[in-house]
C-alpha cells in the first residue's frame, strides 16, 4: 500500500484510532463509577431561567450496555479487517481483492457461453435468440446512454437500426467500430462566416441539400457543386458525395457520411448544415475492447448487425 | 444604557424567528418544486435556472442554512441570554450577524440558479460568499462567547455546550473545506485535490450534518423540552457523557460517504467503526429528552408544542439508528446512491430538524411579542399533524423506493448481463416519486398554517424586551 508517505503516518494512524476508541470506553467506565441512591432521584444544586433544573440519574444500563459493544466490535473489525494503518487485518480482505473476485467467480461461471459465441460467425450469431437476447441487454446497459434504447440514435449519435452506415455496416466493420472506437471530425470552415463569403456558403449548403431534396433553387445548387468541387469537401465526402465508403474500403476510417442519402446525424435544415459547414464538428465513439472484452463486443457486433438485417 | 442593561435582546431574536418560517417556506417550496420535476421531468420546460441541477443546492441551502441557520441563531441568542441571566454580548454585531446572514442567503437564492457553484455538495457557494459566511459566524461566535463569558451564573447550562461546539466545528470545517483559489470573480478550484478533495469535503459534508444538524439541535432540545414540560433534565450524567462522545466521535465519520470509492480501505473502515460508536452518543440526546418528560407522560396530550419536541426526538433516534447501519460497508452497498439515502436525510431534516424547530418557534413566538401562547393552538395541533402524516408518507415512500432501486441495479441474470437497465428502475420509481411529492406538499402546508398563525400571533400582540432576570439563591 502506498497510503502512507512514511511510517510516521502509519503509526500516527494506529495510535490515535487505538486511543480514540478505547478511550471512549474508559471515559464511560469513569463516568458510571458515580452511582447515586437509589430512590427519589438527586437534583444538581443549579437552577437557571427560573426553573431549568437537572436530575442526576444514572446513565441508563442498556445505554451503556450498547456504547460498550460497538466499541468491541470495532476493535474486533480491526483486528479482522484493514483499518489500522498498513495492518492489513487477519482475513487479508481488501475492497479490491473482494471486487476481482467477484468477477473472476462470474467470468468462470458465464465465460464458456461467451467463448463459444467469440467462435461463432456474426451473421450466424446474429440468427441465434438466445444469444441476441443476451445481446440486446448488454446493449441496453452499456449502448442505450447514447444510442437510445431503440437504437435509434439521436442528433450526434447515428441510428443503427437502417442501413445507412458511416464505416461501414460489415459484421468486421461494425466488430472494429466498437472494439477500437472511432473518431468523427468535420472540418469548420470559419471564412465562410463573413458577410462577403455569405453568398458563397448559401449556394453550397443549397448544393448539399439539393443531393437529397427537390425544393431547392436549381441555379444556386449549381454555383454550389462548382464551389463543393474546388473545396476541400471532396477530400473526404468524395467528387459525387457519397460519403468515405463510396471511395472503397481503404476510406471507410474517415466516416464522411453519404451526402445523397438524406439521413443527417445533425439536422438536414438549411440551418443545420450551415451551421455544420462553418463550425465544424467533432464526435467520438469510444473504444470498448478493455473494458467488455473482445467475446462481449463480438456479441454486441452481431446485435447490431441483426438490426439491420432482420429476416 | 442602564435601560439597554436591564432587558434581553429579544430584538434580534424576534429578526430571526420570523425569518426561520418565512425560509422554511421558501426552502420547502423550492424542495416540493423539485419534487415534482422528478414526477413530471418537463414541468419547467428547460428553462435553465428552473433546472432540477440548480434549483436542488438552492433546496439544500434553503433548508439547512436559512430556515435551520435562522432557528439555530434565533434560538441560541434566546437560550444564552435568558440562561446566562444577561443581556446578549453587543448588541451592533448582534444585529450584524441577522443582516450578514440575510444578505449571504440572498446572494445564495442569485448565484445558485445562475449556475454559480463550486460543485461542493452542500458547500456549492463560491468564494466571495463563503469569505461572507466566515466573517458572518466568527462574529456570531463573539456574540455568543461574549455572553457565556459575561454570564452571571457560574454554571454554563448544558444546552449552550451544544451551540458552542456548533459554533466552532462549523467555523472549523467551513473555513478548511471552502479553501479554494479563485480564477476569478466568480469562479474558483478546491484547494485539495482528487480523493483528497473527496475526503475533506464529506468530512466537511458529514459533520455539517453532526454539527450544524445535530449539536445545535440539541442545544434546542436541551431548553425546549424540559421548559414546555416543566419537568428538570433526566440525566446530568448522561448529558455529560454523550455531549463529549458526540462531539468527539462524529469527527471521525465522514469516509463512510466514500465506501467503494478511490478511499483507501482503511480510512473506509474508521469512517464505518466511528459511525457505529456514534450510535450510543447520538441516543443519549433523545434518551435525555425523552426520559426528562416521564411522570409528566399526560401533558403530551393536549399540549401540541410538546408533540412537536418528543415526535422530533423519536424521528432523531430512527435517523440516528439507521445513519450508523447504513455506513456499514454491506448495507452501504445496498442504500448508497439510491433513495434510501433520501429518505434518510428526511426523517432527519423533516422528522427531527423541522419539527424540534416547529416547537421550539411555538413557544418562542408568543414570548417575544407579548403574548400568553400562539394566536390558534388548535392550528398548532393541525400543523401536528398534517406534518407527521407528511414525513411518514415521504420516508416511507423513499425507503421502498430505496431498496427496490438498490435491489434492481444489482440484480444480474444467468449469463451475466443486468436484469434491468438503468432507467426500468427510474420507470420502476414514479409511483414512489408521487407520493414523495404528496408527503413533501403536506409538510409545506404545515408550514404555511404556521405563517398565518404567526402573523395572527404578531398582529394581535406586542414587540416586548422583558427584563433580566436574577439568577437563583443557589447561584449567588
Amino acid at each position: 500500500m502506498s497510503d502512507f508517505t512514511s511510517e510516521f503516518w502509519n503509526w500516527y494512524i494506529i495510535l490515535i484510532s487505538l486511543v480514540s476508541i478505547i478511550g471512549c470506553g474508559i471515559f464511560l467506565w469513569m463516568q458510571s463509577i458515580h452511582k447515586p441512591k437509589s430512590g427519589a432521584a438527586e437534583t444538581m444544586s443549579h437552577i437557571w431561567d427560573e426553573n431549568l433544573q437537572e436530575y442526576n440519574n444514572p446513565m441508563p444500563k442498556w445505554w451503556m450496555w450498547l456504547f460498550y459493544i460497538t466499541i468491541v466490535f470495532s476493535l474486533v473489525y480491526l483486528a479482522l479487517y484493514p483499518g489500522l494503518g498498513r495492518f492489513p487485518g487477519v482475513l487479508g480482505w481488501t475492497s479490491a481483492k473482494q471486487h476481482a473476485d467477484e468477477v473472476a467467480a462470474m467470468d468462470s461461471k458465464v465465460g464458456p457461453t461467451f467463448d463459444r459465441y467469440l467462435k461463432t460467425d456474426i451473421k450466424a450469431l446474429a440468427a441465434d435468440k438466445t444469444a441476441m437476447e443476451t445481446g440486446q441487454r448488454l446493449f441496453l446497459t452499456y449502448c442505450m446512454q447514447c444510442h437510445g434504447a431503440n437504437a435509434k440514435g439521436s442528433k450526434g449519435f447515428p441510428d443503427l437500426t437502417d442501413t445507412h452506415w458511416q464505416y461501414g455496416g460489415e459484421p468486421n466493420q461494425i466488430k472494429e467500430s466498437i472494439m477500437e472506437g472511432r473518431t468523427g471530425m468535420m472540418t469548420p470552415h470559419p471564412d465562410l462566416a463573413t458577410a462577403e463569403s455569405r453568398q458563397k456558403l448559401d449556394d453550397l449548403v443549397s448544393f448539399v441539400r439539393s443531393l437529397s431534396k427537390s425544393d431547392v433553387d436549381p441555379a444556386a445548387a449549381a454555383r454550389g457543386k462548382a464551389i463543393y468541387a474546388e473545396m476541400d469537401c471532396v477530400t473526404c465526402h468524395g467528387p459525387e458525395a457519397k460519403g468515405a465508403l463510396s471511395l472503397g474500403p481503404d476510406y471507410a476510417a474517415l466516416g464522411a457520411p453519404d451526402l445523397t442519402a438524406g439521413v443527417w446525424l445533425y439536422g438536414g435544415t438549411t440551418e443545420a448544415i450551415r451551421n455544420q459547414i462553418v463550425n465544424g464538428s467533432q464526435n467520438q465513439m469510444p473504444s470498448w475492447k478493455d473494458f467488455l472484452g473482445e467475446s462481449k463486443v463480438h456479441l454486441l457486433a452481431a446485435y447490431v448487425y441483426s438490426l439491420s438485417n432482420k429476416k | 444604557m442602564s435601560e439597554t442593561q436591564s432587558t434581553y435582546n429579544y430584538k434580534v431574536v424576534r429578526q430571526f424567528a420570523v425569518m426561520t418560517v418565512i425560509w422554511g417556506i421558501v426552502g420547502m417550496l423550492v424542495g416540493v418544486l423539485i419534487a415534482a420535476q422528478l414526477v413530471w421531468p418537463d414541468l419547467t420546460h428547460g428553462i435553465p435556472f428552473l433546472s432540477y441541477g440548480r434549483l436542488r443546492p438552492l433546496h439544500t441551502n434553503a433548508v439547512i442554512f436559512a430556515f435551520g441557520g435562522s432557528a439555530l441563531f434565533a434560538t441560541s441568542y434566546y437560550v444564552v441570554q435568558r440562561t446566562c441571566h444577561t443581556r446578549l454580548f453587543l448588541d451592533g454585531l448582534a444585529s450584524f450577524t441577522f443582516w450578514g446572514w440575510q444578505l449571504i442567503i440572498l446572494c445564495a437564492a442569485l448565484s445558485l440558479p445562475m449556475g454559480i457553484t463550486t460543485g461542493k455538495e452542500y458547500a456549492e457557494l463560491e468564494w466571495p460568499i463563503d469569505i461572507l459566511i466566515a466573517v458572518v459566524w466568527v462574529s456570531y461566535a463573539v456574540v455568543f462567547f461574549g455572553t457565556i463569558a459575561t454570564r452571571k451564573v457560574s454554571h454554563i447550562y448544558v444546552a449552550n455546550w451544544f451551540f458552542g461546539s456548533m459554533i466552532i466545528a462549523v467555523a472549523i470545517l467551513h473555513i478548511f473545506n471552502s479553501a479554494e483559489i479563485p480564477v476569478s470573480f466568480l469562479k474558483s478550484y478546491s484547494a485539495y485535490a482528487g480523493v483528497q478533495d473527496a475526503m475533506v469535503q464529506w468530512w466537511y459534508g458529514h459533520n455539517a450534518v453532526g454539527f450544524f444538524l445535530t449539536a445545535g439541535f440539541l442545544g434546542m432540545m436541551y431548553y425546549f423540552v424540559p421548559k414546555q414540560a416543566g419537568r428538570p433534565i433526566y440525566s446530568y450524567r448522561l448529558s455529560v457523557v454523550h455531549f463529549w462522545a458526540l462531539i468527539f466521535t462524529y469527527m471521525w465519520a465522514g469516509p463512510h460517504h466514500l465506501h467503494y470509492t478511490a478511499l483507501p480501505d482503511w480510512a473506509q473502515s474508521l469512517g464505518m467503526l466511528f459511525s457505529l460508536i456514534l450510535l450510543a452518543p447520538s441516543w443519549g440526546g433523545m434518551v435525555n429528552g425523552i426520559m426528562t418528560l416521564s411522570g409528566a407522560w399526560h401533558k403530551l396530550r393536549d399540549d401540541p408544542i410538546l408533540k412537536f419536541l418528543i415526535t422530533s426526538l423519536s424521528f432523531y433516534g430512527m435517523s440516528t439508528f439507521e445513519g450508523p447501519m447504513m455506513s456499514v460497508k454491506t448495507v452501504n452497498a445496498l442504500s448508497h446512491y439510491t433513495d434510501w439515502t433520501v429518505g434518510h436525510v428526511h426523517s432527519g431534516a423533516l422528522g427531527w430538524v423541522a419539527m424540534v424547530s416547529v416547537g421550539s418557534m411555538y413557544y418562542l413566538l408568543p414570548r417575544l411579542f407579548g403574548r400568553e401562547e400562539m394566536h390558534s393552538v388548535k392550528l398548532i395541533t393541525v400543523h401536528f399533524w398534517v406534518a407527521t402524516i407528511g414525513i411518514v408518507l415521504y420516508i416511507a415512500s423513499m425507503w421502498i423506493a430505496g431498496v427496490m432501486q438498490g435491489l434492481m441495479w444489482r440484480s444480474a441474470n444467468p449469463d451475466g448481463t443486468l436484469t434491468y437497465s438503468f432507467v426500468e428502475a427510474v420507470k420502476a420509481t414514479y409511483p414512489f416519486w408521487t407520493i414523495r411529492l404528496l408527503g413533501g406538499a403536506l409538510f409545506f402546508v404545515g408550514m404555511l398554517i404556521m405563517a398565518y398563525n404567526m402573523v395572527k400571533t404578531i398582529a394581535g400582540g406586542k414587540a416586548v424586551d422583558l427584563p433580566v432576570l436574577k439568577p437563583a439563591a443557589q447561584h449567588a
